[in-house]
């Protein structure tokens, strides 16, 4: 049942990977593009190679980490509403887009990374220190603080926009309004490795500790019992979990539904061992992010619709039928 | 076994402490701790359990400090129940007493033969087995409580802690219950229970100890522990006493009101 749930997952994600870089405005080749290998002039292979492919992997990855933080924080908070953003990081990362974007005196290009992400990456990784700073104790973390304080912060940061914007210049509410609703536009490879520094000991950390999220969730004390550091595992999901969605947030925007939904929808198939569920996790949320992106790049064609307002769009109602459906814990 | 040194512990904002100067249990003792609510019996058990730091003192595990070990090597020696199991997610008994396994695998938690051995005798003894693939929500309170103990057992613990483990229990299976627990203190381990069955808790015990207000008030065997007037100090109730009549030990039995009299 477990290995069958991991196998369809990851049939359903390579099929996937294969199938969307061929989707997009212009149609194009297959012949142009392997030529391309050979002397690496075509237009069908750089639009190939330059901007459908980087663009999948990034969407595959980012949903991916969406849906793995969204069903490893669900545990660690012991509510199954929780999603990535609900700890306040996209408020700290909204904040540092929304200053990137209108004041030009901060623009700077450092390494790979744009203002607007290593901003938003700062004001991400600045409200998860502040976060956990906030909900420290002597005996270990204080999983509702850091939940309340999530919220406060988004609040603050939320506040904080709203007075900026006032001040404003419209052009600059429009970019930042584009921004807030999430979008996967990228060139070439360059973002994909600028996300690992965050992403990799993100993602490692919380599949290093999946196996003891299934004690966690049988209660802190009958985990302590079993065996389980849970100050540690708790402190390490958190950070794992924040830098991840650091990471994807600032290179993305804050794209909804998909850290919330996926996971929800695998247990129903997978069981609850969160050593099933993260794997499937990323494997069906990389290939929904990625499915989502390539509506988005074509519903409208030639012009793009940003991928944040599919996923909410889709993943709403499909939200509500699993409500319906009662099984959604 | 197990060392309770002078330990102290109060929570914050609040006047009531628990105080308790010296506490043993050694290998073969089934020690059941009795006394009304808020009398500091969960707050004991956890403490000794090292899952809860006291304010003072120290609890020693064969002679080493509990605050110096990782937990891991804690639970390989040390099966603690706490009186509250709420699951977040609906598994089956089976996989709840795998997890019991946990201190003694590496890795990802994959199981050998003798792991699925020990799983197979835990239960076995909580007659669980029958229900093994059975959805925690499909069962019954007292079904949780015995998966829950099974899941401990499959730790092979030599040192056994349980909060209340046969609350919502019926008769049978609290009986059940107790012989398990007797016939495991038989075979050496070393355990502590706290319950409100006072009778069951003299039947069964080789130590009882009476927890009045955070303060040890009478510890010993039953025979010498249970006497009405304790009763009557620490609950506040009237009680009768008889006799087991098979063991003849202490047995407790509640005042009948005036028109029950007749």
């Amino acid at each position: 049942m477990k290995g069958k749930a991991i196998l369809l997952y990851g049939v359903i994600f390579l099929a996937v990977a294969v199938a969307m870089p061929w989707i997009g405005p212009e149609s194009l080749q297959l012949s142009e593009i392997t030529h391309f290998v050979q002397d690496g002039t075509s237009a069908d292979a750089a639009i190939f190679w330059y901007q459908r492919v980087p663009r999948v992997l990034l969407a595959l990855l980012a949903g991916g980490t969406l849906a793995v933080v969204g069903a490893s924080f669900q545990v660690l908070f012991r509510n199954p509403l929780v999603e990535p953003y609900t700890i306040g990081m996209s408020g700290g990362a909204a904040l540092g887009a929304f200053l990137a974007i209108s004041v030009p005196a901060l623009w700077i290009n450092w390494g790979p990374f744009s203002t607007i992400q290593l901003l938003a990456m700062t004001g991400a990784s600045a409200s998860l220190a502040l976060i956990y700073y906030l909900a420290r104790r002597p005996q270990g973390m204080s999983v509702y603080t850091l939940l309340l304080a999530g919220v406060t912060i988004s609040i603050i940061c939320g506040g904080t926009i709203l007075f900026l914007s006032y001040l404003a210049s419209p052009h600059v509410l429009v970019l930042y309004h584009r921004w807030m609703m999430g979008g996967i536009d990228v060139v070439g490879f360059r973002d994909l490795y600028a996300l690992g520094p965050l992403l990799i000991p993100g993602l490692f950390l919380l599949f290093y500790h999946s196996q003891d999220l299934n004690h966690i969730s049988l209660g802190e004390e009958v985990a302590m019992g079993h065996g389980v550091d849970t100050k540690r595992v708790n402190r390490d999901i958190f950070v794992g979990g924040g830098l991840s969605t650091a990471a994807v947030v600032s290179f993305v925007g804050p794209i909804g539904f998909v850290g919330l939904i996926v996971p929800h929808a695998v247990r129903r198939m997978s069981g609850y061992d969160q050593r099933t569920v993260l794997p499937c996790s990323f494997l069906l949320g990389g290939a929904a992010l990625a499915l989502c992106d390539a509506i988005a790049r074509t519903i409208l064609s030639p012009t793009e619709l940003p991928v944040g307002i599919i996923t909410a769009i889709i993943g709403g109602p499909l939200f509500i039928r699993l409500l319906i459906s009662r099984r959604w814990r | 076994m197990l060392e309770l040194i002078d330990i102290q512990h109060k929570f914050p904002d609040s006047d009531w402490s628990l105080y308790v100067p010296s506490l043993n249990l050694s290998c073969g003792e089934l020690l059941c701790i009795i006394g009304p609510n808020g009398s500091g019996k969960s707050t004991l058990l956890r403490i000794a359990a090292g899952v809860l730091a006291p304010v003072q003192g120290r609890v020693r595990m064969k002679r080493q400090d509990l605050s110096r070990l990782n937990r891991r090597a804690i639970a390989r020696q040390l099966g603690y129940l706490p009186q509250e199991t709420a699951s977040l997610y609906d598994f089956t008994v089976e996989e709840i007493v795998r997890m019991g396994r946990y201190p003694h695998t590496t890795g990802i938690g994959s199981l050998g033969s003798s792991d699925l051995d020990v799983i197979r005798q835990s239960l076995q003894l909580t007659e669980m087995d029958a229900l093994a693939k059975r959805p925690l929500s499909r069962l019954s309170g007292g079904e949780r409580k015995r998966a829950f103990l099974a899941s401990v057992l499959s730790q092979k613990p030599q040192i056994l802690l349980l909060d209340e483990p046969t609350e919502a229990l019926d008769i049978h299976h609290q009986v059940q219950f107790f012989r398990i627990l007797h016939d495991l203190a038989k075979d050496g381990l070393a355990i502590a229970v706290a319950t409100h069955e006072i009778n069951l808790a003299s039947l069964f015990s080789s130590t009882l100890l009476v927890l009045s207000q955070g303060e040890i008030v009478e510890s010993g065997p039953p025979d010498k522990v249970l006497t009405p007037s304790t009763i009557q100090t620490v609950y506040g109730e009237t009680v009768l006493m008889g006799r087991h009549p098979q063991t003849n030990r202490p047995t407790l039995f509640p005042k009948a009101t005036p028109e029950n009299n007749k």
